[in-house]
């Protein structure tokens, strides 16, 4: 119990008629890497997205250390804290320049001091090695630096978990190496990671388990070495085909 | 030298094509100047039609030598750029030129050759031009409207101090500057709402409510010593602390007496009017129905459906209903409803009117900006563990209003230009009393120069508050 971080039972989740998560399980252990891949419309992002409660679920339950997800906003608040995410678009907040964007949840969420919060707002952005835009605003940035400084926000609140809503999906070639490596680090450092991706190379090098996504539903879920090496359904292989 | 072509003026013989367009061109504009100026008419020997168009059509062909592109010349290029870059443009401009000509001299002429200003009364208005002996005369009334002379001192004051309490937000330092917006949303507009009420109206009442307003100034100055660290204690505990203190230990018996021996004679709101009271009704009814307006906008978007549907409820009733039977409500129904020894006074009455109404336009114009924004900023927002209040106090309401000045602004003008409504329940702000004015038996027929004054004064203000928008909007700008 103790080191299973996230659990998921039995969940299922409707958009209206449509059924978008069917019975999914899921159980991720402290300090684990799991990549979940898929086409488009699997459900992934909304699997994620429910760890947070940003979608809500509609049967069965989720764990997130320790404490249910429910309707009681206090807790969500208190759970979403703890857990980061990064999304697709970035989301910086562009009236806030990028340190305050770094600095705004520990100040005003976790009563972190100002002083303290800037402190360690650089420090993580050293991490992803932009401390030197920090006065800028993010309209000022590329996607890639927005990226990393979205990533950075989300550390400032040091979290236990981080979830990645398909950080590089709208990046310039270029620019997926930069946030890659920014998400690398952190998977060295030993975070607790959830990565939604279609960046193979990046599952193959730091991914505990990779799990695979059709129609709502767990297809396959696997140690990395052995999903790319013998994947066990078609419908995996038929997609790995494609994607490698 | 080549040929000239007038057809199709090019850059080889420049000067010549300029030379002659340029004559022709001035020439135009001379004959319609000494006909408008002089009244003169250099064409008459033509016949009437001819002589009326041959000015039009000598510019034209004038600018349509000068027509040259890449002359090389700055100066012809810019007036070639700007109005003269097709035939088409060539005779609007024109006809712009010679509108503007002719208009001038009957303006001049009403406006200041022909208007009076001396004396004091109507006989001097004599001339064909505007009499501004009348606005000079009744200016004390448009100003001040019915207030008594000799108490006009205190309103002037009034407005000293109202604008000494807003321009400390300009000098603040940015630090101070966060908790002085707080300031500037929450205390500020009821404490400036008693000070001008009560100061304005005078009476025993004003030295009760006394104590406030020092107790509020002095908060304010104090404030500027506290460290930044209490502060958002500071602007609750003080003013009440200070209030109390005032009210109770040091001065109440000498404030007493004073107030017994010379309170300030009691002017009721019914006497109010003028420019004044135009300021005092729109300035309470923007710091009011800001707020209210944001309130209902959110509320709007509520997920609860009792706030919901009461949130769309009052906006679309005040949107529904049209301000003068709002205002005429106010004053005539709302009362039957209050307990009858309860009485709130018109123009309180009248401001909290015109403050809802105004509310419902802002809650929409807000909700607009408030559905621009992206989802994803309240996702993060939420993913970052903000509640709903900080998600939107931090993150959402400043990119959204930020988005809706020109809208808030818009709304703003409305306001302000709706104010001479107030007629309805027997308040005269300037437009009402320029029509009192102008039906006063010793100054009939000039209506025109009091609604020209109060079209100025109303395009100073209202042009003033726009460019104050815009400002805001360049000053607040960061994409980019």
């Amino acid at each position: 119990m103790s080191d299973k971080i996230i659990q998921i039972t039995e969940m299922n989740k409707w958009f209206g008629d449509f059924q978008v998560l069917k019975n999914i399980n899921l159980e991720v252990e402290k300090n684990k890497k799991i990549v979940v891949c898929g086409p488009s419309g699997s459900g992934k992002s909304t699997l994620i997205r429910c760890i947070n409660r940003l979608e809500e679920h509609q049967k069965g339950s989720i764990i997130v250390d320790g404490n249910e997800l429910t309707e009681d906003t206090k807790d969500i608040e208190k759970i979403r804290a703890e857990v980061g995410m990064v999304f697709q678009q970035f989301n910086l907040f562009p009236h806030l320049s990028i340190l305050d964007n770094c600095t705004l949840a520990p100040i005003w969420v976790k009563k972190m001091p100002k002083k303290d919060a800037e402190e360690l707002a650089l420090q993580h952005l050293e991490k992803v090695q932009i401390a030197d835009q920090a006065n800028k605003y993010p309209g000022q940035l590329s996607g890639g630096q927005q990226q990393r400084c979205a990533i950075a926000r989300a550390l400032c609140m040091e979290p236990k978990i981080m979830l990645f809503d398909e950080p590089t999906s709208a990046l310039d070639p270029e620019m997926i190496k930069e946030v890659l490596d920014a998400m690398v680090n952190l998977a060295k450092a030993g975070m607790t990671m959830i990565v939604v991706t279609h960046e193979m190379g990046f599952a193959k090098e730091v991914a505990d388990e990779v799990i695979f996504m059709d129609e709502g539903m767990i297809v396959e879920r696997a140690e990395t070495k052995e999903f790319f090496a013998n994947p066990k359904s078609d419908r995996t292989k038929l997609f790995l085909s494609q994607i490698l | 030298m080549n040929k000239l072509n007038f057809l199709q003026p090019d850059k080889n013989n420049l000067y010549s094509y300029l030379f002659t367009g340029v004559i022709l061109v001035s020439l135009s504009i001379f004959i319609v100047f000494l006909n408008s100026f002089f009244s003169l008419d250099l064409l008459s020997f033509l016949p009437g039609t001819i002589s009326f168009f041959l000015p039009l059509i000598i510019g034209f062909m004038g600018l349509h030598l000068i027509r040259i592109e890449y002359s090389g010349l700055k100066f012809l290029d810019v007036v070639n750029k700007n109005i003269n870059t097709n035939s088409f443009n060539a005779f609007l401009s024109l006809l712009i030129i010679f509108v503007v000509i002719k208009s001038l001299p009957p303006l001049l002429s009403w406006f200041i050759l022909d208007a009076s200003i001396a004396g004091d009364s109507k006989d001097v208005c004599t001339g064909t031009g505007a009499c501004w002996t009348y606005i000079k005369i009744w200016f004390n009334r448009f100003m001040y409207g019915m207030y008594p002379n000799a108490e006009q001192w205190r309103i002037n004051l009034s407005f000293i101090a109202l604008a000494f309490l807003g321009t400390i937000g300009f000098f603040a330092t940015e630090k101070f500057k966060k908790y002085l917006t707080l300031y500037y949303v929450v205390v500020y507009p009821i404490i400036a709402f008693f000070f001008i009420f009560f100061f304005i109206s005078g009476g025993p009442i004003f030295f009760d409510f006394s104590y406030g307003i020092i107790a509020a100034v002095l908060s304010i100055i104090i404030g500027f010593f506290i460290p930044p660290k209490f502060k958002m204690y500071y602007f609750i505990i003080v003013p009440i602390t200070l209030y109390i203190l005032l009210k109770y230990v040091f001065f109440y018996e000498e404030l007493i007496e004073l107030g017994k021996l010379e309170a300030l004679e009691w002017v009721e709101t019914g006497a109010w009017g003028g420019l004044s009271l135009t300021f005092i009704v729109s300035f309470f009814c923007l710091i009011f129905c800001f707020p209210i307006g944001l309130f209902l906008s959110l509320g709007r978007r509520s997920d609860f459906p009792i706030i919901k549907y009461i949130s769309i409820g009052m906006i679309e009733f005040w949107r529904g209903v049209p301000l003068i039977t709002v205002l005429f409500m106010s004053s005539v129904m709302f009362p039957m409803f209050l307990p009858e020894d309860m009485f709130i006074d018109k123009l309180v009455r009248v401001i909290i009117a015109i403050s809802l109404f105004e509310a419902a336009y802002v809650a929409e114009v807000i909700r607009g900006g408030l559905q621009a924004l992206p989802r994803g900023q309240y996702d993060a927002a939420k993913s970052l563990g903000m509640g709903y209040w900080k998600m939107h106090i931090l993150v959402i309401l400043p990119q959204a209003l930020k988005l809706v000045i020109p809208g808030i602004a818009n709304t703003f003008l409305a306001l302000v230009k709706d104010t001479p409504l107030i007629f309805v329940v027997g308040l005269l702000e300037i437009v009402g009393m320029l029509n009192l004015a102008k039906t006063n038996p010793e100054w009939l027929g000039f209506a025109m120069e009091g609604y020209v004054f109060a079209s100025v004064l109303f395009f100073i203000i209202c042009y003033a508050m726009s460019k104050y928008s815009y400002n805001l909007e360049q000053k607040y700008k960061t994409e980019r």
